[in-house]
């Protein structure tokens, strides 16, 4: 993009040119193990280096193992194949370089800030004195001075997850690892932490080489990153790898910010050919993982897209209603598997049917949705078909579920029976008695 | 907040000694001279006779009440150790959770005062010529009565630590010894002092059943308020009984307002942020003590200690765990390890079996005899719990729906249940023998003095934790009284009743072992029933082994079979 702003863009003075990685990944794969021995792929072939003096931004949807790949990089889990580097030599344990910063902040509440933010340098036996002024650096250097005393219950949000920088970046890491560490606070707090982040960091006085973040939130990653790294969901790969060349500090309503931006969306929407789902009439159920979609959600944003007509931007469409693209995704995923809608570029389109939908009454929308999701969406249609088939319009969940834990873990087999069940209950294609585990026909259907 | 700012200690320094400071010394000094004055009397060596006198002088009252009170908290230091040394174990190791929880859960479901005849003769021998040995026993005994909750609890929040508290220590590579007191024993550590104060309040029950105690023809006695007891039933003296109930009283809420209500407010600090306190715990005495400068003294020198012994424990490692080893080879260890624990049990079986059919007066016909008797037993808890059910539940209900009520209430049912049943037992029998009502019907009664408690207790508790949205959900649609409780009260409260159903369970079943077989007097009362078995054959090993073991059986197969069950029931269908 805009490449005369690149000396601006590594503030830090540590780098050098031909700058060696600090960690670097190659041919990273990660599977889960299902219950019957089987593998379920989250990872797969993930090559990624992060050099000094850069920050590096994780984007993808949930499931799409962001935080398992930054697990991976930190040594909290093992890669199934493929290694993680460390300065050149393969990583045995946890990354000793790595320093983490949680989304849920992590404090210990039984310990004030300042021996919470000590805990990292008492375990590396550093002699106590030593370790008060060394804290109260970092605690001063994140904004927190004067509260060294305070329990964490006593902090707001914004606070508290200073006192987590400040943990992380008193033990100096060469780098420093982000999961979500902004998305528990409040927008205006946010706000207010990232600039003040990036102030350190542009001023070079930021006690790490470089920073690796995860998130899901696309105008982060395009506020904070040198470089956004986009991973593809079932399994995660990279999809793509975006130099972000703005000046900083940058503004959000810039055109080139909002190119930036929309071009992410159409990355993040657009299916590449690999995840193409086959003609959905013969496709089994592990071809066509459901989305993690209420109904009353899907219809909701059916009639948000028809009431916008023209104006279908997502990214504008995400601000009206105030959603995270990790809310937003499911729905559109739901949208588009039922054949309501289309997206292209970062747009979406109503289908003919999804107007239909749309501008139905309940009972009308019902039927609308019961052909959509008997003729597309195969774990639907598949339950209905083995009802249909039983002696008495009757099958017990847990037939389904060992059907489902063939192809995904224990957890996403309940999540995808639940979101059938919730879209079939809503189709009145079948019944669900949860006391009993039992997914029946309707009464007036069986008969 | 900038109030806080400073160099640490410079508030300790500048403050003034101020009265606060003066009485919590006093009574800390006080506290350390009557711990040395009545821990001297442990070592004491034996008379001839075997037999220490005991009187019922009421002059001796204090210092065996005091002497009882040392031994519940030495059991209670045990008790932690124990916890946290068994629930570590169990907790870190994959192999060594598979034997020790379902350990665990067999010792909770002894009736442990069985024991009591084994233990004795083993310290006893083990400190021969001194009060040690039946000291030793008696503090066991109550330890058991203490620890296995304890170590569940322990257990249980070892097992639901946070995930980010795990990753946090792990990629800090905090020491394994920071790890723990930094975060394993503070995640546990309100589960561990709410089990704590409701185990310690059911051990006064054995307290005073493991002070005095026959084994065969020897009679062995410990200074302690439940021998003076014993002497005062045993003499008939009611006045005396009478007093001796005066002073429980005082030390059990002694112990809960000095002792426990502090502990528990103090252990809020410990609260994980995700989990909401339900109600703010306070206490007068620890407003006091945290207004006085000794806990800040104290605790700088505490961290100096703290800091040297952490240096020392770095011995221990760090918390980065290896990498696993390869499935195939740690399938292999597991075949060798499940091949040798079973065949260690299944030759300890073998070898209890035989021991029970080759003793002399014993034999296999033993073991359905105890299941008869058993079963004698097991129709009384069945009447105590449906009793105390239904005179129980509606109480609780009423008191938990009104909570000015259930404020005052509260702590004294707690203070009930903690009460040692055992030192009614005179009052009632004595009643039994007037009115010509056998034991076997006036055991229940015994049995549920202490046991019914729990049922009233935990009511209470559940019935205050219905949301007021829900009960007025109630009134505005004029739900009527039936319909009020099927459809609200007894969802609501299920969960909380099953807890204290299975409690009152456990503890009417070691009741039994007391009062089946009841003395007052010259008179002894006998029930048909299998604690009595236990107690007339505390000599007669092979018997207690028998009868103990079908009682642990009955426990364990209706904990199985019916409390269970409830409770998923109470926790996946009835969750509020």
């Amino acid at each position: 993009m805009i490449n005369d702003m690149d000396s601006q863009v590594r503030p830090s003075s540590q780098s050098a040119p031909g700058r060696r990685a600090i960690v670097s990944v190659r041919d990273l794969t990660k599977h889960f193990a299902t219950r019957d021995g089987g593998e379920l792929p989250v990872l797969e072939g993930i090559n990624l280096d992060v050099v000094p003096g850069e920050i590096v931004a994780l984007l993808g949807k949930s499931g799409s193992g962001k935080s398992t790949l930054l697990r991976c990089i930190a040594g909290l889990i093992a890669p199934s194949s493929g290694t993680v580097n460390y300065r050149g030599a393969p990583l045995r344990g946890v990354n000793p370089g790595v320093a983490l910063v949680f989304q849920t902040f992590a404090l210990l509440p039984w310990l004030t800030v300042q021996q919470n933010v000590e805990l990292g340098l008492e375990a590396q036996g550093v002699e106590p004195a030593e370790r008060a002024r060394r804290a109260l650096e970092a605690i001063d250097l994140i904004g927190l001075d004067g509260f060294e005393s305070a329990f964490p219950k006593e902090l707001s949000g914004g606070m508290r997850q200073r006192v987590g920088f400040a943990r992380a970046l008193v033990v100096n890491p060469d780098l420093l690892l982000m999961d979500e560490p902004f998305s528990a606070l409040d927008v205006l707090t946010a706000e207010n932490l990232r600039t003040e982040l990036l102030e350190l960091w542009k001023a070079g006085e930021f006690p790490a080489e470089a920073i690796l973040m995860v998130t899901h939130n696309i105008e982060e990653a395009v506020i904070f990153a040198d470089r956004v790294v986009v991973l593809g969901t079932n399994p995660g790969r990279i999809r793509t790898e975006l130099q972000i060349g703005l000046a900083r500090p940058r503004d959000r309503r810039s055109p080139e910010f909002e190119a930036l931006v929309d071009e992410i969306y159409g990355i993040m929407t657009d299916r590449p050919s690999a995840e193409t789902p086959p003609e959905a009439e013969e496709s089994g159920i592990e071809q066509v993982m459901l989305p993690h979609a209420s109904v009353d959600g899907t219809a909701g944003l059916a009639e948000l897209v028809l009431a916008a007509g023209d104006e279908n931007e997502l990214a504008d469409l995400a601000a009206v209603v105030g959603f995270e693209i990790d809310d937003l995704f499911p729905l559109i995923d739901a949208m588009t598997l039922l054949g309501f809608a289309t997206v292209e570029n970062g747009h979406i389109h109503l289908t003919e049917i999804g107007e239909q939908f749309a501008g139905a009454d309940i009972q009308r929308s019902k039927e609308i949705f019961r052909e959509a999701a008997l003729a597309r969406v195969p774990l639907v249609r598949r339950i209905h078909r083995a009802l249909e088939h039983s002696v008495d319009g009757t099958l017990r969940e847990g037939f389904f579920l060992d059907l489902l834990q063939r192809h995904y873990s224990v957890e996403e087999a309940r999540a995808q029976l639940g979101t059938a069940i919730d879209w079939g209950r809503y189709a009145e294609l079948f019944e669900y008695d949860s006391a009993r585990g039992e997914i029946s026909l309707p009464v007036h259907a069986s008969a | 907040m900038s109030a806080l700012r400073g160099l640490p200690g410079r508030a300790v320094l500048r403050r003034r000694f101020s009265p606060v400071d003066v009485v919590v010394l006093i009574a800390v000094l006080a506290a350390i001279y009557a711990v040395l004055q009545v821990g001297k009397g442990l070592t004491v060596s034996l008379s001839p006779a075997g037999v220490s006198k005991v009187s019922t002088d009421p002059s001796h009252l204090p210092y065996d009440a005091a002497r009882s009170l040392l031994r519940m908290f030495i059991a209670l230091f045990f008790s932690i150790v124990f916890t946290l040394l068994y629930g570590y174990a169990a907790a870190h190791s994959r192999r060594a959770e598979k034997v020790l929880v379902p350990i665990l859960d067999i010792l909770q479901s002894v009736p442990v005062l069985g024991f009591l005849a084994f233990t004795v003769t083993a310290f006893v021998a083990l400190f021969p010529g001194s009060e040690l040995g039946l000291e030793c026993a008696s503090i066991f005994a109550i330890f058991t009565a203490q620890a296995w909750n304890l170590t569940f609890s322990f257990y249980q929040s070892e097992k639901t630590l946070p995930r980010e508290l795990d990753e946090l220590s792990r990629s800090l590579r905090l020491t394994r010894w920071q790890r723990f007191w930094k975060i394993e024993v503070p995640n546990g550590a309100i589960g561990l002092v709410w089990n704590g104060m409701m185990s310690f309040g059911g051990s006064w029950f054995f307290l005073v059943a493991s002070e005095a105690i026959t084994v065969s023809s020897h009679k062995y006695h410990l200074p302690g308020i439940g021998s003076f007891v014993g002497a005062a039933i045993a003499k008939g003296d009611l006045g005396a009984v009478g007093l001796a109930i005066g002073v429980m009283i005082v030390m059990v809420i002694g112990v809960n307002v000095l002792f426990w209500r502090p502990l528990t407010a103090w252990s809020e600090r410990y609260r994980y942020e995700t989990t909401e306190a339900t109600e703010v715990q306070r206490s007068l005495v620890l407003n006091l003590l945290m207004r006085s400068s000794w806990p800040r003294v104290l605790g700088r020198a505490r961290l100096r200690m703290a800091e040297r012994l952490a240096r020392m424990m770095r011995i221990l490692g760090r918390d980065d765990a290896p990498p696993p080893a390869p499935v195939t080879r740690r399938r292999a260890g597991d075949i060798v390890y499940t091949a040798v624990i079973g065949a260690v049990v299944a030759y300890g079986g073998y070898r209890a079996i035989n021991y029970v059919a080759t003793a002399p007066h014993a034999g296999l016909g033993e073991i359905p005899h105890c299941f008869a008797l058993g079963a004698a037993t097991f129709a009384r808890v069945v009447v105590l719990l449906i009793g105390g059910t239904l005179i129980w539940v509606p109480i609780g209900v009423w008191i938990g729906l009104n909570p000015r009520v259930a404020r005052i209430a509260q702590p004294v049912v707690q203070v009930l249940a903690s009460f040692p049943a055992n030192f009614l037992f005179p009052f009632a029998v004595l009643a039994f023998i007037k009115l010509g009502i056998s034991l076997n019907i006036g055991g229940i009664l015994l049995m549920s003095l202490g046991a019914q408690w729990y049922i009233l207790f935990n009511t209470i508790a559940g019935a205050s934790a219905i949301p007021s949205d829900l009960r007025e959900t109630m009134d505005v649609y004029r739900v009527g009284r039936r319909q009020r409780w099927k459809r609200l009260i007894i969802p609501g409260i299920l969960s909380s009743y099953v807890t204290g159903g299975i409690t009152a369970a456990g503890g009417a079943w070691n009741a039994s072992i007391v009062a089946e077989v009841v003395q007052y007097h010259h008179t002894t009362l006998t029930a048909y029933g299998l604690g009595a078995y236990i107690v007339q054959n505390s000599g007669n090993h092979a018997r207690l082994l028998c009868g103990i073991a079908v009682m642990s059986v009955y426990v364990v197969v209706v904990n199985r079979l019916l409390w269970r069950r409830l409770y998923r029931l109470a926790e996946t269908r009835y969750s509020l």
